[in-house]
C-alpha cells in the first residue's frame, strides 16, 4: 500500500512538474487570477523581455481593489474620479488585449472581487493549483485547491511560464469539532483560531480545516475560514472536497460538464485526506465553546470573545508583545480591562471578500428587517460582484437594506482596502466584516473591530458593539465578563 | 539583478511584533504602475510622529532595519519590498519573516535575514547606547558581524543565496523548464481554460 497523503500532498505532488537538486520545486499553476494593483509592473517585465503569457486561457483579470462601488449615472457610466485608479485600470485593460487574457471591467455583469468571482463563475476548482497577488487567494482553498498569494515578481512567473519556484510548506491540522451555537457563524470560528494560534502561528505552513463543525458549514462559511488563513500567517487553507463543494461547483458557467463533469468528479473524491496521513502539527478547537469574536487591536490576532474585556499590557512580559499591545490600544484609544460591548461605533461595514456572498447578505438582510440603523452611524453594504448585487435585488434585499437607511453599493473591494474613496475619518470607529483591522487599513486614522455580519448589523442597529445574540433571543441578556 | 557583495551598515531600530506590509507602505500608495516612486510612501503613516525611528537624525542613512518578530505579515504587497529598497535599505533583520514578504524580499536583493531573540536584544542594547555601532553582513559566509565583533551566522536556502550571490534571474532560470511544462501539460490528467464558456 502507498503511503497515506493529506489532501494537500496529493495536489503538491501532482503539479511538480520539476524538481532540480538545490532548487525549489517548479510547480504547475492551473489557474491565475490578476487585478489592475499587483499586474503592472509584471506585464512591464515580460514586455521588456518580449514575452508572451504563456496560457492565457488559464488566466482571468478583473477589477475590484480600486473600482468606485458608488452606482453609475444616468449613462450607464461609474464615474471614476481618482485619476491613478482610472490610469492602473485602463493599464490592466490594455495589457490584458494585448495578450489576450479575459478582464471583467467595471460595469460588466462578471466584475467583482476576485476572490468572490472565481468560485462564483466555476472557475474555482477541487484539486487545482490557484495564484493570485493577492494574500486571500487562501479562500479558494475551500474547494479543496492548493491556492495561495503571490508578489508581483511570481505573477510575471506565472504569466511567463504557468509555473512557480516553491518550496514545500509544510501542514497544520486545524480540526474544530462540534456544533455551533445560534449567532456564532464560520467568521467566529477563524476569528478565534487566529486569535489562539496568533498572526504568525500558520507561517510556513499549509492549514488543512478538519472536524464536524468545518464539514456542516455551506460553502461560502468554509470560504469564509480559508480566506483568513493568511491572518494567521498560514501560505494557504483547504477543506476537503465533498457532496456540498460537488453541489456548488455543478452547473456553474466554466464548471466542467457532462463526460467531464463526471471524470472531474471522480478526480475531486479522491482527493481528501488519507487516513493515517500526518500532519506536521496539530490544534483542536470545539465549536461548542464559541462565542461571536471581536477584534480590538490592530491586527487579527487581537480577538476575543464579545462579552470579553480588553487585555492589559502590563500582564504581558515579551518586551516587543508588549509594545505591539501598548501600540495598539494607543492608536485604538481603548482602556485596559474595558469591554467593548457598548463601545460607540461611526461606521459599519458589510463587504470585502470575506463576508460579502450571497448567503452573508442574506444573513445581514434578516437581522436588520424592521430595524432601523442608529441615528449617527454609517453603514454600507457592499456586495462581493455584480452577480451577488443582481441576486441580493432578486431577492429584494436591498431594499431591506435601504428601508434600514444603510448604503448599497456596486460590487469592489471598498472600505476593506479603502483605496477607492470609501474610507473611515481619523478616529472613527467602525465594526467591518473584513479581514484586516491594521493601523489605517480603512483610512488614516480609522479604527476598525472585525466582526461577523450578525454582529456588525447588531452594533448598527445599537449605534455601539453590540452582540447579536442579544437581538436574536431578546429574552436572554449578555453579561460582560 | 546586481549581486550582493558584503556590506557595513549601521542599524535603525524598530522593535515592534507582527509589523504589517499596510504599515510599512499604506495601500494609498499602490496606485502607481511602477517601482520606483514608492520610497516616500514607506512607514508615511508612522513618519508623521516625530518621535519614529526613521525621523532620528542618529540613525540617517543606516541600511539595515531591526524589526520585531513576523516582520511583513499581512497583504502580499511586493510594494512593500520594493519601498523598502527604494528607501535605502539593503537588511532586514528580525526573529521571524512573514512568508510571502520573505519570497518578495529576496526576489528584489533584500536580505530578510533571521536573528535569534539573544541577538535581537544585544543590538537593540548596543544601538540604543552607541547609534554608530554597526554590522557588516556578509551573505556568501552567511554571517553578520556583530559590532561588540562577535559573528553569528543566518540560515538561507541554497537557491536564493546562488541568485542573490551570483545575479540569477529566476524569471530566466523558470523559462529553460519549458520543454518539462510542455510534457507536463499534455499528460496531465484534469486540465482547466478559461476559454471554455463566453468569457468576455
Ligand atoms: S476585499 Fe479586501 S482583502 Fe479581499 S481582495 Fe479586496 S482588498 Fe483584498
Amino acid at each position: 500500500m502507498s503511503t497515506p497523503k493529506t489532501l494537500f500532498e496529493k495536489i503538491w505532488d501532482a503539479h511538480v512538474v520539476a524538481h532540480p537538486a538545490n532548487s525549489p520545486a517548479i510547480l504547475y499553476i492551473d489557474l491565475h487570477l490578476i487585478h489592475e494593483v499587483t499586474s503592472p509592473q509584471a506585464f512591464t517585465e515580460l514586455n521588456g523581455r518580449g514575452l508572451k503569457v504563456r496560457r492565457p486561457d488559464q488566466t482571468v483579470a478583473t477589477m475590484d481593489h480600486s473600482t468606485p462601488t458608488t452606482p453609475p449615472n444616468a449613462d450607464g457610466i461609474i464615474p471614476i474620479s481618482d485619476g491613478m485608479a482610472a490610469a492602473q485600470l485602463q493599464r490592466l485593460v490594455q495589457n490584458c488585449r494585448q495578450h489576450g487574457i479575459p478582464v471583467f471591467e467595471l460595469g460588466s455583469a462578471h466584475q467583482g472581487i476576485v476572490h468572490v468571482i472565481g468560485p462564483e463563475l466555476g472557475l474555482t476548482q477541487p484539486g487545482m493549483t490557484i495564484v493570485c497577488g493577492d494574500s486571500h487567494t487562501s479562500t479558494h482553498g475551500a474547494f479543496g485547491a492548493l491556492a495561495f498569494g503571490i508578489g508581483t515578481s511570481e505573477v510575471g512567473h506565472v504569466l511567463a511560464t504557468q509555473t512557480l519556484l516553491q518550496n514545500k510548506p509544510k501542514t497544520f491540522e486545524i480540526r474544530v469539532d462540534g456544533q455551533l451555537a445560534n449567532g456564532v457563524t464560520a467568521k467566529d470560528i477563524i476569528l478565534a483560531v487566529i486569535a489562539k494560534i496568533g498572526v504568525g502561528g500558520g507561517t510556513g505552513h499549509v492549514v488543512e480545516y478538519t472536524g464536524s463543525a468545518i464539514r456542516s458549514l455551506n460553502m461560502e462559511g468554509r470560504m469564509t475560514i480559508c480566506n483568513m488563513s493568511i491572518e494567521a500567517g498560514a501560505r494557504a487553507g483547504m477543506i476537503a472536497p465533498d457532496d456540498t463543494t460537488f453541489d456548488y461547483v455543478i452547473g456553474r458557467q466554466h464548471a466542467p460538464k457532462g463526460a467531464a463533469w463526471e471524470k472531474a468528479l471522480a478526480y475531486w473524491r479522491s482527493l481528501p485526506t488519507d487516513d493515517g496521513a500526518a500532519y506536521d502539527q496539530q490544534i483542536i478547537l470545539n465549536a461548542n465553546d464559541l462565542e461571536p469574536m471581536i477584534t480590538y487591536g490592530t491586527n487579527p490576532g487581537m480577538g476575543m470573545k464579545i462579552t470579553e474585556r480588553v487585555p492589559d499590557p502590563a500582564h504581558i512580559s515579551d518586551s516587543s508583545q508588549k509594545a505591539a499591545l501598548d501600540k495598539a490600544l494607543n492608536y485604538m484609544a481603548l482602556q485596559p480591562g474595558q469591554p467593548l460591548l457598548g463601545q460607540k461605533v461611526d461606521v459599519v461595514f458589510v463587504g470585502s471578500c470575506t463576508n460579502s456572498r450571497i448567503s452573508d447578505l442574506r444573513l445581514a438582510a434578516e437581522l436588520i428587517k424592521g430595524r432601523r440603523v442608529a441615528d449617527g452611524v454609517r453603514m454600507l453594504v457592499v456586495p462581493g460582484s455584480q452577480q451577488i448585487k443582481a441576486q441580493a435585488e432578486a431577492e429584494g434585499l436591498h431594499n431591506i437594506f435601504l428601508e434600514a437607511g444603510a448604503e448599497w453599493r456596486v460590487a469592489g473591494c471598498s472600505m476593506c482596502i479603502a483605496m477607492n474613496g470609501d474610507q473611515l475619518q481619523p478616529g472613527q470607529y467602525a465594526v467591518s466584516t473584513s479581514n484586516r483591522n491594521f493601523e489605517g487599513r480603512q483610512g488614516a486614522g480609522g479604527r476598525t473591530f472585525l466582526a461577523s455580519p450578525l454582529t456588525a448589523v447588531a452594533s448598527a442597529v445599537q449605534g455601539c458593539v453590540t452582540d447579536p445574540r442579544t437581538l436574536l433571543n431578546v429574552d436572554q441578556p449578555v453579561e460582560i465578563r | 539583478m546586481e549581486p550582493i557583495q558584503p556590506f557595513q551598515s549601521r542599524i535603525v531600530p524598530l522593535p515592534i511584533e507582527n509589523i504589517d506590509t499596510d504599515q510599512i507602505i499604506p495601500a494609498r500608495y499602490l496606485k502607481v504602475t511602477d517601482k520606483s516612486s514608492l520610497g516616500e510612501g514607506l512607514f508615511v503613516d508612522w513618519r508623521r510622529d516625530p518621535a519614529f525611528a526613521l525621523n532620528n537624525e542618529a540613525y540617517s542613512g543606516a541600511e539595515v532595519l531591526l524589526a520585531g518578530h513576523n516582520f511583513g505579515c499581512g497583504s502580499s504587497r511586493e510594494h512593500a519590498p520594493w519601498a523598502l529598497k527604494a528607501y535605502g535599505f539593503r537588511a532586514i533583520l528580525s526573529t521571524y519573516f512573514a512568508d510571502i514578504f520573505r519570497n518578495n524580499a529576496l526576489k528584489n536583493g533584500l536580505l530578510p535575514l533571521v536573528i535569534t531573540p539573544e541577538t535581537q536584544a544585544y543590538l537593540l542594547e548596543a544601538v540604543a547606547t552607541d547609534p554608530q555601532a554597526t554590522i557588516y553582513v556578509d551573505l556568501a559566509e552567511q554571517t553578520i558581524t556583530l559590532p561588540n565583533g562577535e559573528q553569528v551566522t543566518f540560515q538561507i536556502d541554497a537557491f536564493s543565496k546562488t541568485c542573490l550571490l551570483e545575479g540569477i534571474d529566476e524569471l530566466g532560470y523558470l523559462m529553460k523548464f519549458r520543454p518539462e511544462v510542455e510534457t507536463y501539460e499534455a499528460q496531465r490528467q484534469y486540465a482547466v481554460s478559461t476559454l471554455q464558456g463566453d468569457m468576455p
